[in-house]
């Protein structure tokens, strides 16, 4: 049971990744990429992280997708180019990927580290709840958990700078009013 | 399943953000891919937890998850700001680094 | 005062009178630099004049005194000082440099009156008679070698004083070249000398030769022969005396003053000066004289040929510089210093004498256009032809008695020096002939064209043009301005009025049998000397000489006047039988000709093969290829910045998964 729930979750994260490598349409790849999400969630049930699958639905597939969604529609889904400028980097991706996979594979699969290909031990009940997830980061974690909600802040911050529009700097006239 | 397996679909799934990070050109789907790549780096930390029985994996995915919404705000600000100024969208033209 | 304290104000009067004028140029109104130069010198001329009267108070054996300002290097046993040597030769040739310069000074305020570079002019010969203050009052060798350079680097600027003429600078550039071969010959022999006697001071040197050399030991005939080429080179003798008739191309004081009175004797004066190696030395003291005679041959020759009036003066300078050379070689000091002066005379006389012809014939310089000048120039005439008749060794002039002498003294020494004897006499009468060929072609004869028009009050003008090359020039600065003659001008007659009377009776103060002024006062000096205190002709044996010389000045002047007066054509039909003779000795014997094959070729050819093969290839590639080398790595480099941002992230994972390989191998 287990076994096809895991490869249920592996085909469909795989499939949403090469879709949204794939796809020429980039409003195409936004939506693989939230299927690859969805696919990952489900993973991440399996071992037992289930407030981690929560937010990975609520907020990356949620939030961070839609926004994905509106700058898709806002910008438009310009299809590129066929023709490649760099000679041989339609050979060289694929090749470094490649050799990436193979070599994390290697240390994966060739490792002395024990206790690798069992299941791992035995969990407590509550293993990767909220409750416990909650405790970790107000207890231990305090530090990072600031320092995240920080990272939140300056990073809405710029967001509105970098895209905000500035008096007589923007190509299109301003049909609305001062910004 | 033993906890290889999904170690080594991980490594597959960033290794095939890092494909897409060098072969489109859609500034969009480029970070897209960089989404690929932070998703699998998480599924390797979630499963390492698992394996360990220690949570701190899944603090740790929590986090990269804030860090990637953060990087996706601004970069998709850029995206914006570039279509406002009727930029291209289309890496190789930003050729300013040219020397 | 003490005579150095006189000497030393010699010194500080010309080189105050050069920075007067030279700093001041733009600020001395209308031609007072001309007057301060000359005032400079006339009060150099005064003190040389205290200087002697004060050293002549004192006693015999005292009058060789030294004064030093200062100690100018001490090292490694090597003590120079700025010191003066002041005896009864550096005051004789103090008076004459002083007093023949005061007198050319003069001159020049008149001929340069209208020159652009005036001030330039008098700054320069303030500055070329200080520097020969210098060489003949120095005290060690370092100091006359100090004086010897300035000497050669004032000639070089007069000469090319006109300077935006290109035979003017070629021809300063030839004097100065010929005259640093003459310094590097002079500084050997100074190198030599400190070698061998570890000391440069005059006294102290001259004191140790006699112990530390053998005679005609060889290291002493080599430094001789080195002072000989230094002394040479200066004085315009064989082979460096093609810089001398080129050396006209300055202005015509410069001539007189330079390249007659002063700086052509500092050979003289520097083998007089270092008669004590010489007399040791006596092979290269014959050496010396019997170049002097060869050279005073040659140029008697050559200057019954050339046309050009300036030149003939300058070949008749180096031939008599000859016969100094010879006197100061063979031991007759004192006759050998009676002729520097009244050669300084009579020398300087014709200069300025030609200067007031060229002037007349509006620069032209070709002696086969100038004709009949006697009732134009009447000052000119009788003046230039006291001149002539001092230089011809007219009987009574200062050049009768004075040449005379040198040739009685070889006869005294007897042996091979009655070559010299003869030869002098074959210079003399050859001397006569081209003094008197000047004279009657320049002012006998019918006027030609210049004279005609001066008669009736004009004086002729011409578009100025270069005497040599005929090519067109103006007046701005760096070529003449406008010409001056001697009637209308009188310092030029003042100056050259006093000359005349010098010529004519200076040779007054060394009759023999009667008078031996300058014997008696040189005497100090070369008292150490062995021919100097031993050899002395009877005064008989002198009369006859005297007779002998006067005849052939005589004989002399008879010969030109039936070729140039009485006889018209038979110059003519003289060059066409022996036309093969008459072209050697117009062409100089070829000396030019000769120095340009064996010196300037080989040397040019070795300079442009340095350049070409060299410099270009080994030097300049070298270099550049070192450029190249770097510029195309830089080139190789810079592909990698191509701006496409993929590119760098294709980098970037491929030196991660290079960097994951190295791990993964290292750590299995």
């Amino acid at each position: 049971m287990v076994e096809v729930a895991f490869f249920a979750g592996a085909i469909g994260a795989l499939g949403g990744a090469i879709a949204v490598i794939a796809l020429r349409n980039p409003f195409y790849s936004v939506l693989a990429l939230v299927v690859h999400l969805v696919s990952l969630a489900g993973l991440f049930l399996l071992l037992y992280a289930e407030f981690v699958a929560a937010v990975q639905i609520v907020v990356y597939a949620g939030a961070v997708m839609v926004l994905y969604v509106f700058v898709a529609s806002y910008v438009g889904g310009a299809e590129e180019p066929l023709w490649e400028p760099i000679p041989g980097q339609r050979l060289l991706a694929p090749l470094l990927a490649a050799a990436l996979f193979i070599e994390l594979s290697i240390a994966v699969l060739g490792t002395a580290l024990r206790g690798l290909d069992s299941e791992g031990p035995k969990l407590d009940t509550g293993f990767g709840s909220p409750a416990n997830i909650g405790e970790l980061f107000l207890e231990r974690f305090l530090i990072a958990f600031e320092a995240a909600s920080l990272l939140l802040l300056i990073a809405a911050v710029g967001a509105v700078v970098l895209a905000g529009r500035r008096r007589g700097s923007d190509a299109q006239p301003s049909a609305e009013g001062s910004s | 399943m033993a906890v290889e397996w999904y170690l080594v679909l991980s490594a597959l799934l960033f290794a095939i953000g890092v494909c897409g990070v060098l072969i489109r050109r859609s500034p969009l789907v480029i970070l897209l891919c960089l989404e690929l790549m932070l998703n699998g780096a998480n599924l390797a930390l979630i499963a390492f937890s698992r394996n360990a029985g220690n949570e701190e994996g899944q603090m740790f995915a929590l986090v990269v998850m804030v860090v990637a919404a953060c990087e996706v705000v601004v970069g998709l600000g850029l995206i914006v700001a570039m279509y406002r100024r009727r930029l291209p969208l289309n890496v190789d033209f930003m050729r300013g680094l040219r020397g | 005062m003490s005579p150095t304290t006189y000497a030393w104000l010699v010194i500080a009067f010309p080189l105050a009178g050069c920075i007067v004028v030279a700093l001041g140029w733009r600020a001395w109104p209308g031609r007072l630099a001309g007057w301060i130069g000359t005032g400079a010198i006339f009060a150099s001329f005064v003190s040389a004049i205290g200087a002697m009267v004060m050293l002549l108070d004192r006693p015999e054996d005292a009058r060789e005194l030294t004064s030093s300002l200062y100690q100018y290097g001490s090292a490694a046993g090597l003590e120079i000082e700025m010191g003066i040597l002041v005896d009864p030769l550096s005051v004789f040739m103090t008076l004459v440099i002083t007093g023949v310069s005061t007198l050319i000074h003069l001159y020049s305020v008149a001929y340069m009156w209208t020159d652009r570079g005036y001030s330039r002019y008098f700054s320069y010969l303030n500055f070329f008679v200080f520097s020969m203050l210098l060489l003949v009052l120095a005290g060690n060798f370092a100091l006359l070698i100090v004086g010897w350079a300035f000497v050669g680097f004032a000639s070089y600027a007069l000469i090319s004083f006109w300077y935006r003429r290109n035979t003017a600078t070629t021809a300063g550039m030839k004097a100065f070249v010929i005259n640093v071969i003459g310094d590097v010959g002079l500084v050997l022999a100074a190198f030599f000398i400190f070698r061998e006697l570890g000391t440069f001071d005059f006294v102290a040197a001259f004191d140790a030769a006699p112990e530390s050399f053998a005679s005609n030991q060889g290291v002493l005939v080599l430094i001789c022969l080195l002072i000989l080429v230094g002394a040479f080179a200066k004085s315009a003798q064989l082979p460096l005396h093609t810089w001398l008739p080129d050396a006209m191309e300055g202005p015509t004081p410069v001539s007189a003053l330079i390249h007659a009175a002063t700086m052509v004797t500092a050979g003289v004066y520097l083998i007089a000066r270092t008669y004590p190696f010489f007399e040791l030395a006596p092979t290269a003291a014959d050496i010396s004289a019997f170049i002097g005679l060869a050279t005073l041959l040659f140029a008697a020759t050559v200057a019954l040929t050339v046309t050009d009036l300036k030149r003939v003066i300058a070949y008749s300078t180096i031939s008599q510089i000859g016969y100094m050379i010879v006197a100061v070689s063979i031991g007759a000091y004192a006759a050998g210093m009676f002729h520097l002066m009244s050669h300084a005379f009579f020398k300087a006389l014709l200069f300025m004498g030609a200067g007031s012809v060229i002037s007349a014939m509006a620069g032209i310089q070709d002696m086969d256009r100038m004709r009949g000048f006697r009732r134009a120039l009447p000052l000119t005439t009788v003046l230039m032809t006291i001149g002539a008749l001092a230089l011809a060794a007219f009987p009574g002039t200062s050049g009768f008695f004075s040449k005379d002498e040198i040739l009685g003294f070889a006869e005294a020494r007897g042996g091979y020096f009655w070559i010299i004897v003869v030869g002098g006499y074959l210079g003399a009468l050859l001397t006569a002939i081209y003094s008197f060929r000047i004279v009657f072609r320049v002012f006998g004869g019918e006027p030609c064209k210049e004279a005609r028009s001066l008669e009736g009050g004009e004086q002729y003008h011409a578009e100025p043009v270069n005497p040599a090359t005929g090519e067109q020039e103006d007046t701005e600065i760096g070529f003449p301005g406008k010409h001056w003659i001697a009637e209308r001008a009188w310092p030029m007659a003042a100056a050259m009025t006093v000359l005349a009377g010098l010529a004519l009776v200076g040779g007054y103060i060394q009759v023999p049998g009667v008078d031996d002024l300058v014997t008696k006062f040189l005497t100090p000096t070369f008292e150490a000397s062995a021919l100097f205190e031993e050899v002395h002709e009877s005064t008989s044996a002198a009369w006859i000489g005297l007779g002998v010389g006067g005849a052939l000045g005589l004989l002399g002047i008879a010969i030109a006047y039936y070729l140039y007066i009485a006889n018209p054509e038979a110059p003519a039909r003289g060059i066409e039988r022996a036309r093969r003779v008459h072209t050697f000795l117009l062409h100089k014997w070829y000396f030019d000709e000769a120095q340009d094959a064996l010196v300037y070729r080989p040397v040019t050819a070795a300079g442009r093969f340095a350049n070409s093969v060299f410099e270009r290839v080994v030097v300049q590639g070298l270099v550049a290829g070192a450029v190249g080398v770097v510029r195309s790595a830089g080139l190789l480099v810079r592909g990698a910045q191509s701006g496409f941002v993929r590119s760098y992230a294709a980098l970037l994972i491929g030196g991660f998964a290079a960097l994951g390989l190295y791990f993964l191998i290292a750590s299995s």
